[in-house]
């Protein structure tokens, strides 16, 4: 799995899509107190390749459905379920893909509040 | 042109399940489409924090109860992976029996459902009364029609005796004839071929670019199928993945036509090859460490990512479903449509929102 940075994560992936490889999906995970963890998981031929990239809380990832528009979904449920926000999203929720805007609970976060919710 | 915006769903005759999109249409041809979720969504994923490892399986097999089989075995494949447990061989057969009997069930609902889309009702109401002798199968064999609940980690729950393995071949044989007795009006009647054929187009291009996933991939000329990764018993099964080259919804229906099909053939060559053993591995401890597991659902890849820290509760369980992948892929199917046309390109990606909501 590489390791990658939240600064080179669209060039990375832009790489990736120039090899002829699908985005699967993204994953994410609450790592710590400060920390996410998102695996970018690819597919070519049944292969897998995968990126990682650790974001601290609080900041912005940049969006990759620039480059891969299937991931516009992904984006928007992370945005729902980690109050982990994206930049350049082609189309953003503003974290009401699946939640309504009076839930200001974040599911999957350890029951932190989100600061708002973007309308 | 005037642009107007139809509200589609989230409640509509042709789709039990709560999907809404908007359409801006402009003299009834569709030009965009934004989608709404959310209607249903149960937070499965969170339930990991409170339920073990053991329990997630009865969890996982509620994300869908179509393919309720195919989730648990994803599931089970993933930790067993993570532990290094050794699944006894009969019980890699009888997880493939059981898998491929959910992929006939699933096709065959919604080949059913496809023709009710439009105005098909006979056709409709046949391809569910062949449906139902796999249902009778599923619950003879496991005491329960859609959720069967037989993986466990290690292995399955329950056996197939002799009797019942001949009881299922017969019941499959005449599932067989009565299929293919319908094969015509399903893939050269006038109506359906007229409402399917060029409606709703995705190129073999678009469909990998958009992540598009199973019969909707396949459908598209894209030879995918992650039975092809030869989990469960398909290492010891041949079996030939079904393409369509026209991407249209024509040949997403006759994908999964011939799919229902190939199962009753994978079925009883899994039958034919069942070995004797035991059911299911012993093993002790709780998983460490990461995982990222694929099967093939009856509406395309499903993928978990499961990350375990040594105690019976795992940190993360992330499900990615078939229909979430295949939403892009719709959305860029509509534009261009005529209204008319929506309800049958959408029912032909095979949409679950109980998998997309889970």
């Amino acid at each position: 799995m590489k390791e990658i940075t939240m600064e080179t994560i669209v060039g990375e992936v832009s790489m990736l899509k120039s090899a002829g490889q699908r985005l699967v999906t993204l994953s994410c995970t609450e790592l710590d107190a400060d920390n996410f963890d998102i695996i970018y998981t690819f597919d070519k031929e049944l292969v897998l390749t995968h990126l990682r990239v650790t974001i601290p809380k609080g900041t912005s990832c940049p969006s990759i459905s620039g480059v891969y528009f299937t991931s516009l979904l992904v984006e928007n449920e992370i945005q729902d379920q980690f109050g982990l926000m994206f930049d350049g999203l082609i189309l953003d929720f503003g974290r009401t893909l699946y939640l309504d805007e009076e839930i200001t609970t974040i599911p999957l976060c350890n029951n932190t509040k989100a600061m708002t919710v973007k309308k | 042109m005037a642009r107007t915006i139809i509200p589609f769903g989230p409640q509509h005759p042709v789709l039990p399940e709560p999907l809404h999109l908007k359409l801006v249409v402009e003299d009834e041809i569709v030009r965009e489409a934004i989608p709404a979720l959310g209607y249903v969504h149960r937070g499965l994923e969170k339930l990991a924090e409170i339920r073990d490892f053991h329990q997630m399986i009865q969890i996982v097999e509620r994300v869908c109860g179509i393919c309720s089989m195919v989730h648990s075995l994803c599931y089970c494949q993933g930790i067993e992976e993570m532990m290094g447990i050794e699944v006894p061989e009969r019980a890699k057969y009888l997880r493939t029996i059981w898998s491929e009997l959910h992929r006939m069930h699933s096709h065959l609902l919604w080949l059913g459902l496809f023709a009710d889309a439009f105005g098909f009702e006979s056709l409709f109401m046949q391809f569910w009364r062949i449906r139902e002798r796999i249902m009778d199968i599923n619950e003879a064999t496991t005491g329960s029609r859609v959720i069967v609940s037989v993986n466990v980690v290690g292995g399955v729950r329950q056996d197939l005796t002799p009797e019942q393995c001949s009881w299922i071949l017969t019941e499959l044989a005449q599932a067989e004839k009565e299929i293919k007795s319908i094969q015509s009006t399903i893939l050269t009647d006038y109506t359906v071929c007229k409402r399917t054929q060029g409606v709703g187009v995705l190129s073999k291009e678009q469909a990998y670019e958009l992540g598009a996933a199973g019969p909707t991939l396949r459908g598209s000329g894209v030879a995918q199928d992650m039975r092809q990764l030869k989990y469960a018993a398909f290492d010891k099964i041949d079996f030939e993945t079904v393409v369509e080259t026209a991407g249209d919804s024509y040949a997403r229906s006759k994908v999964r036509f011939r799919e229902a099909v190939q199962s009753i053939d994978l079925v009883r060559a899994a039958i034919a090859g069942l070995p004797q053993g035991d059911l299911a591995a012993p093993f002790k401890g709780n998983p460490e460490g990461e995982i990222i597991t694929r099967v093939e659902q009856p509406r395309g890849e499903c993928m978990y990512y499961m990350k375990g820290n040594g105690t019976k509760f795992l940190e993360r369980v992330r499900i990615r479903t078939p229909t979430f992948a295949n939403i892009p892929p719709l959305l860029a199917m509509l534009p261009g449509l005529e209204l008319a046309d929506v309800p049958v390109v959408v029912l032909s990606i095979d949409p679950c929102i109980s998998c997309t909501e889970r």
